[in-house]
C-alpha cells in the first residue's frame, strides 16, 4: 500500500508561526534541462550545472541544521517525539546529499539549533561568521489529526535570501519521505537537476553458498530504508521491475519450476503470470506509462522479445531473428526500444521502434555490449561492456560516445537513478560470488556501494514517487 | 573467446563401465556428483541401482548424463554426440520414462543472456536426442543461466565444467 503525501497548501493555519509566503509548495523544484552543460552558472541567486562536472558545487558549504519543533510532543512515527524525527528528519536530509557525493554538508550535529521562530528567519550573521553558504533549515508540527507536517527551507547565506521553500503533510507511516522531499528541493535548486531522492528500488537479495543461493525478492527507499521482502525464497527470484505507479512489481520467479514473469500485485500480495504460453520467460521492463510490458521468451531455444497490454490479452512478438533477443528499455516518450541480440555473432545492443520495426545495431566497440538501459533522461544509455572485466558504462542512443563508469571484475545490470544522473548496478566477487548493491554518478567518481541487509542483486531503481 | 576443447575425448569414446572412473570429459577438479549415484558403487556387483531410476542412468552413462559448451556456444560437437547416443540408448531401453534436461551457463555472463543461451544449450542437446528418435513429448528443457554451478571457483576450468546441459530422468 502507497500513502499519500500532501503538498502542504495551508501551511499558515497549521503553523501560526509560518508567514503565508510559505503556502505555495515545491514551488522551486526545476524542470531537468534538455542540454545540461557541463559547467557551472549563476541564475538568479541558485545555481545550476550538471552532475558531471560537480566539483565546484561540492565545495559548497552548506549546512543541514536540526529541524525545529513548536512544541516537543510523540508522534506515531518510530522516530519518536516531535523534536526527535526534527532530528531524524535533518540527519537523513545531509546523509543523502553526502552519501552521493554531490555535496559535502555539515551538520546537524556539531551546529547552532535554530529556534521554531528562526526557521523562517535565519540568524544570518552566525552562518556568516561560520562560512556557511548555504543553510537548510525546517520544522515539524504534530497535527490533531496524527499527521505530521514538514516544512524545508534553503537560504543562501550571503544573499541573506531564501532559495527554496517547500511544505508537506505525510502520515506517521511516511515521514522519511519528507526528509527525501527536502533533500530533493535542495539537491534540485542548488544543481539544476530533477530531483530523485524520493524514489524506492526493488532488488534481489541474496544468502546461501555459491551453488545453491537463496534470491528473494525486497524492496527498500532510495536509501535503503524501509526494506521489506516480498518472497520467502523458495523459489529462486530475480530481475525486478517496479511499475512506474509502484503499485506492483515484475519479476522472475522459478514457482512452477522453470523460469515465468510474474507481475505481483503490492496492494493485494497476489501475482498472475505475464502470458499464458508454458515457455520460459525472463527480462521484464515496462514502458515508461505502465501500459506495457516487456518480455522474453525462449521457444524451442530461440529467444525473442514480447511485449503485452500491462492489463493482460495477446502478446506482439517484437523481434523474428534466429539468436537471443532479450532484455529491452524503452525511450522515455515510449516510442522506441533498446534491446540487446546476439544476431550478429555476440551480444551487441540494437534500437528498434516500439512496433518492432526499424531494428538497427548502435554498439560497435569491441567486446560484448548487453543490459542496455535507456536513461530518463533520454540522452544516454548504460549497459554492461565485457571486454575483459565487466563495466558499467554510457553511450548515445544514436551510437558512440563510449565512456566507462566503473572497473571492476564484473559489474552488471546498470538502473537509471529517476532523474538520469546516477546508475545503480551489481558488482559480483570474484570466486565467492557475493553479490553487492553500488551506484555511480555519470562521473565515475563517486561510486559507493548501497547496504543492503544480506548480499544483493539485480537493482531496479523506480520513478520519482507519485 | 578463448575456445576450450573437450576434455578427454579419447578415453570417452574407449569407454567402458571399467574405465568409468577416468571417461568423464568434464574437467577433473568435478566436484562429486549430488544426489544417489555416487553411492551405487560402495554396492559394487550385485546390488546396482533399481533398473530404470535415475541412479541407474547415471551408472549407465558413466558422466555422459551431462554435456559441456565453449564460451557462449551450443552446437552439440562429436563428444556431446556420443554422451548424447549413450542417453537415447538407456531412454530407448525404458521408453516409460522421460527426462528434463537443464542448460546451464557459466558466471562470465549477464543474467537474462545466460538465461536464454541455458535454454539455447538444453534445447540442442533435446533436439539432438530427439534426431535419434526420442519422442520429443519425453523431453522437457529448463534454463538455469548462471544461477546452479556445480564447479565453485571463478577460474577457466570452473567455467568449463559449468557451461553445459545435465539430462535429468524422472519416473
Amino acid at each position: 500500500m502507497i500513502a499519500r503525501i500532501l503538498p502542504l497548501l495551508a501551511l499558515c493555519a497549521l503553523a501560526g508561526a509560518v508567514p503565508a509566503s510559505a503556502q505555495v509548495s515545491i514551488e522551486a523544484e526545476p524542470v531537468a534541462q534538455e542540454d545540461a552543460e557541463p559547467g557551472l552558472s549563476l541564475d538568479d541567486g541558485g545555481l545550476t550545472g550538471s552532475v558531471s562536472d560537480e566539483s565546484e558545487w561540492q565545495d559548497l558549504g552548506i549546512a543541514i541544521t536540526t529541524f525545529a519543533t513548536d512544541r516537543d510532543v510523540p508522534t506515531q512515527t518510530n522516530a519518536g517525539s516531535t523534536a526527535a524525527l526534527g532530528r531524524s528528519l535533518s540527519q537523513i536530509i545531509a546523509d543523502n546529499l553526502r552519501n552521493n557525493g554531490l555535496f559535502k554538508p555539515s551538520g546537524p550535529l556539531g551546529l547552532p539549533q535554530p529556534s521554531f521562530s528562526e526557521v523562517q528567519a535565519p540568524d544570518y550573521p552566525v552562518w556568516n561568521l561560520r562560512s556557511t553558504e548555504m543553510l537548510v533549515q525546517g520544522y515539524v508540527v504534530a497535527n490533531a489529526d496524527g499527521q505530521l507536517t514538514v516544512g524545508c527551507y534553503l537560504y543562501d547565506v550571503a544573499l541573506k535570501q531564501q532559495l527554496a521553500k517547500a511544505g508537506w503533510i505525510v502520515a506517521p507511516s511516511d515521514w522519511r519521505r519528507a526528509a527525501h522531499k527536502c533533500s530533493d528541493l535542495v539537491y534540485s535548486r542548488l544543481s539544476g537537476e530533477s530531483p530523485f531522492f524520493d524514489s524506492r528500488i526493488a532488488y534481489i537479495a541474496e544468502t546461501g553458498p555459491k551453488d545453491r543461493r537463496m534470491k528473494r525478492l525486497a524492496i527498500m527507499d532510495s536509501d535503503g530504508a524501509n526494506h521489506r521482502y516480498i518472497t520467502s525464497g523458495q523459489a529462486t527470484a530475480l530481475t525486478p521491475r517496479y511499475s512506474p505507479d509502484y503499485k506492483s512489481l515484475l519479476y522472475l520467479s522459478y514457482l512452477n519450476g522453470k523460469p515465468s514473469i510474474y507481475v505481483y500485485d503490492l496492494d493485494t500480495n497476489r501475482q498472475r503470470l505475464v502470458t499464458t504460453s508454458s515457455n520460459p520467460t525472463f527480462a521484464p521492463r515496462w514502458s515508461p506509462d505502465g501500459k506495457w510490458i516487456l518480455y522474453s521468451m525462449a521457444i524451442a531455444g530461440n529467444t525473442d522479445i514480447y511485449r503485452v497490454s500491462s492489463s493482460g490479452g495477446a502478446s506482439q512478438r517484437l523481434t523474428n531473428t534466429p539468436g537471443i533477443d532479450v532484455g529491452g528499455s524503452f525511450s522515455p516518450d515510449g516510442s522506441r526500444i533498446v534491446f540487446e541480440s546476439d544476431r550478429s555473432g555476440s551480444q551487441q545492443i540494437y534500437v528498434m521502434n516500439a512496433d518492432g520495426s526499424n531494428q538497427r545495431r548502435i554498439s560497435f566497440f569491441g567486446g560484448r555490449s548487453a543490459t542496455p538501459e535507456w536513461s530518463p533522461r533520454g540522452d544516454q544509455i548504460a549497459f554492461t561492456h565485457m571486454a575483459g572485466n565487466f563495466r558499467i558504462a554510457v553511450m548515445r542512443p544514436e551510437g558512440g560516445g563510449l565512456r566507462h563508469l566503473t572497473d571492476s571484475w564484473q559489474d552488471e545490470a546498470p538502473t537509471w537513478s529517476p532523474n538520469g544522473r546516477i546508475i545503480q548496478f551489481f558488482r559480483t566477487e570474484r570466486t565467492s560470488g557475493k553479490a553487492t548493491i553500488w551506484q555511480v554518478d555519470l562521473t565515475g567518481r563517486n561510486e559507493r556501494r548501497l547496504p543492503t541487509p544480506v548480499d544483493a542483486s539485480d537493482p531496479a531503481w523506480g520513478p520519482i514517487r507519485p | 573467446m578463448p575456445t576450450i576443447s573437450k576434455f578427454g575425448a579419447a578415453a570417452l569414446l574407449a569407454g567402458s563401465l571399467a574405465m568409468s572412473a577416468c571417461a568423464n570429459k568434464a574437467p577433473k577438479e568435478l566436484p562429486p556428483e549430488p544426489g544417489p549415484a555416487t553411492t551405487t558403487d560402495a554396492t559394487s556387483g550385485t546390488l546396482g541401482p533399481a533398473p530404470g531410476s535415475h541412479a541407474d542412468f547415471l551408472a549407465f552413462t558413466q558422466g555422459d548424463d551431462t554435456i559441456y559448451f565453449d564460451t557462449d556456444r551450443y552446437n552439440i560437437d562429436s563428444v556431446d554426440a556420443a554422451a548424447l547416443t549413450k542417453q537415447a540408448e538407456w531412454l530407448n531401453r525404458y521408453p516409460g520414462k522421460r527426462a528434463t534436461i537443464e542448460g546451464h551457463c557459466d558466471e562470465r555472463g549477464t543474467r537474462d543472456y545466460n538465461l536464454a543461451l541455458g535454454e539455447r544449450r538444453a534445447n540442442a542437446a533435446k533436439n539432438y536426442l530427439v534426431g535419434l528418435g526420442i519422442a520429443p513429448t519425453r523431453l522437457t528443457t529448463v534454463s538455469y543461466g548462471k544461477e546452479r554451478p556445480v564447479a565453485l571457483g571463478s577460474n577457466e576450468s570452473a567455467w568449463a565444467q559449468n557451461r553445459r546441459a545435465a539430462t535429468i530422468t524422472v519416473e
